[in-house]
């Protein structure tokens, strides 16, 4: 894992100080919210419908145990004893007092982390493959240069102020587990001619106008990765409209342009930052892969696992995943118990969590955009130990991309932009769904759900989609089928007419039904929407 | 009946105006009829109460019911969380918001 250096301590620190003031002045009535309002936001502290909210980055969903431990600590003291991961693998803590702040932040500061870019117009946090480090299927570990592009991206002094939000995801690997087309810029580090190189998809995104992210480079040598991001964030900061909030992302602008006039003008643009010479050299690369370096794992460790406890095995075959080195796994926490509130977790879970990492997964922890928690690098033979651990506290539900696996934004119950409550829908399909035998029958199946058009549940990415939206004071939701934000991406489409609370959970159910009539081997609930189409679903849904 | 909320600076808890102060409890919300804008204007200039702002309601045998769903959440919690709300012995609640 990275270790913080000098810069970076000396960065943090002196921003917290810097916040400290700014609160106390705050305090003290010398300025007012409209003045304090972008000072807080730059340190992740929002406003939310009940208390202030801080969110707290976790760079690449990375952590380890000691900065586990301390997101419970902060639970713990300052909030209401949990802490809510997100589904840009973040986790928001939602009680916070603004007298506090302060010392949250020095608290994180302590253990290398910080909320600095978790809000306000600018480059936010790196998003990761939670896998990252530990999956077969990938070509390297993509960490080291998310690093690289956070260290670039902290305090950007040209992109502090962009024309709206911007993100950023990397992942080395086939299979997409980051959503990485649905991202202001998705890089994949491919490789040609056994060479690495790093793929640019560029002004994806989801919304209020959801697009997916057209390739505009396929191979950017990885020397000069930064420069090529610099290039693409420049013609955007020179040409994204600041006039309205709704067209300034850069998905809009490359649209308007087109891909191709896009590309020229980044080519253009990168002929002349190349010069500027601030690609890294490859020693500063090195100094920062090398703290990536793969953990000490024995492969000789053994491959065979005791499946005689049935609850085991049915945990075992849903959660636990295929780790490259073997004899050793990767350990998916759902933090999706049934009737529960997807993403939530006690301080008593993340310590808990946090004893685990440091026990039997090289102290290293992911969170996940689907709002669950990974143990990347845990042995075979320890998975029933870990198992036995997690079922007593309530983490070992076995449901990893099953129905009930189901992203949710906090929604009306806690975000001043909701127009409709989330988490009570995602509640109610998960007991309708609770039989484990039905949900495991519909196989791999992902549910989101948003409590707005901002779309921070990833609804047009679900296969099944929830939009929650205000119909003159009422909530009201509209479904939408046939999305990933997978390797096969794509975005779903409304049904039609919206639903009451009750009425969502049942047109999910006809769906459901219309899928098992209609699947054939081995199609996901997914593949059979694409192969028939909307007509028969909008068929048993609506009559 | 018109009612008057915001956040309190320190805790950034859902308050409301009760006629001379401020109040986390919505019963003790008052009417501020055609007078909202000269308490909001004056109350922004003491900056005790971040962003407040003009709700419509109705007055009720319970008290205060604000109109939208989404300040009935405000004034009572998150409906998910009924432990964290102000009525955490009361199971019946978070009736009131729906």
């Amino acid at each position: 894992m990275y270790k913080y250096d000098e810069y970076d301590h000396a960065m943090v620190e002196a921003r917290v100080a810097e916040f400290s003031d700014q609160v106390r002045r705050r305090l003290a009535g010398e300025i007012t919210e409209d003045q304090f309002k972008p000072l807080r936001l730059m340190n992740g502290l929002y406003l939310q419908l009940h208390a202030y909210m801080l969110r707290v980055a976790v760079p690449y969903g990375t952590l380890d145990s000691r900065q586990m431990r301390m997101l419970a600590h902060i639970a713990r003291k300052y909030d209401r004893d949990y802490g809510h991961f997100t589904t840009r693998q973040n986790i928001q803590y939602n009680w916070i007092k603004l007298e506090d702040a302060p010392a949250i932040l020095e608290e994180l500061a302590s253990v290398e982390m910080h909320a600095i870019q978790t809000s306000g117009n600018c480059i936010r946090n790196i998003s990761s493959d939670q896998w990252a480090g530990a999956a077969a299927d990938e070509i390297t570990d993509p960490r080291p240069w998310a690093e690289l592009l956070r260290q670039w991206s902290s305090f950007h002094p040209e992109f502090s102020y962009l024309p709206r939000k911007f993100k950023i995801a990397v992942i080395a690997a086939d299979e997409d587990r980051a959503a990485m087309r649905l991202h202001d810029i998705g890089i994949q580090i491919v490789e040609k001619d056994g060479v690495h190189g790093a793929a640019f998809y560029v002004g994806g995104g989801m919304g209020r106008t959801p697009m997916i992210a057209p390739l505009i480079k396929d191979f950017v040598p990885l020397e000069d990765m930064l420069s090529y991001a610099e290039a693409c964030l420049r013609v955007y900061n020179r040409y994204g409209r600041r006039d309205n909030i709704y067209k300034a992302r850069i998905k809009i602008l490359i649209h308007e342009l087109g891909a191709d006039e896009y590309r020229r003008q980044v080519e253009e643009e990168w002929a002349h930052v190349k010069s500027l010479g601030i690609d890294p050299p490859n020693a500063e690369f090195d100094r920062i892969a090398a703290q990536f370096a793969p953990p000490a794992l024995d492969a000789s460790a053994p491959d065979e696992i005791d499946r005689s406890d049935p609850d085991f095995a049915v945990w075992l075959d849903q959660n636990v995943a295929a780790h490259k080195v073997p004899g050793h796994a990767i350990v998916n926490i759902s933090l999706k118990p049934v009737g529960g509130i997807p993403g939530d977790a006690s301080s008593a879970q993340i310590d808990l969590m946090a004893d685990l990492a440091e026990k039997y997964s090289h102290d290293e922890l992911r969170v996940t955009h689907a709002q669950n928690i990974v143990l990347p690098h845990v042995r075979k033979a320890d998975l029933y130990t870990i198992w036995q651990a997690l079922d007593a506290a309530g983490l070992a539900t076995p449901n990893l991309d099953l129905i009930s696996d189901i992203i949710a934004c906090p929604g009306l119950d806690y975000c001043s932009l909701a127009n409709a409550r989330s988490i009570p829908v995602a509640q109610k399909i998960a007991t309708r769904f609770s039989d484990l035998d039905r949900q495991k029958e519909l196989g791999e199946l992902k549910l989101k759900i948003s409590g707005c058009i901002n779309a921070c549940g990833h609804h047009h990415a679900g296969h099944i989609g929830i939009l929650g939206v205000d119909r003159k004071g009422t909530e009201n939701y509209q479904l939408l089928l046939g999305g990933s934000g997978a390797e096969d991406v794509s975005l779903g489409t409304i049904t039609g007419p919206g639903f009451d609370e009750d009425g969502i959970v049942d047109a999910i159910e006809r769906v459901t039904d219309k899928y098992l009539a209609e699947r054939t081997e081995g199609e996901r609930f997914v593949d059979t929407f694409r192969r028939v189409g909307m007509a028969p679903f909008k068929e048993a849904i609506y009559g | 009946m018109k009612l008057l909320t915001g956040n309190d600076l320190k805790t950034g808890f859902v308050t409301w105006w009760t006629g001379s102060d401020w109040s986390l409890h919505i019963e003790d919300a008052a009417d501020v009829g055609e007078h909202g804008e000269a308490i909001l204007a004056a109350e922004e200039g003491a900056r005790r109460v971040n962003a407040p702002y003009i709700i419509a309601g109705e007055q009720t045998p319970e008290g205060p019911r604000p109109a939208h769903i989404k300040d009935r959440i405000r004034a009572l919690g998150p409906t998910v969380r009924p432990d964290l709300t102000l009525k955490p012995a009361d199971p019946a609640a978070g009736d009131w918001v729906i």
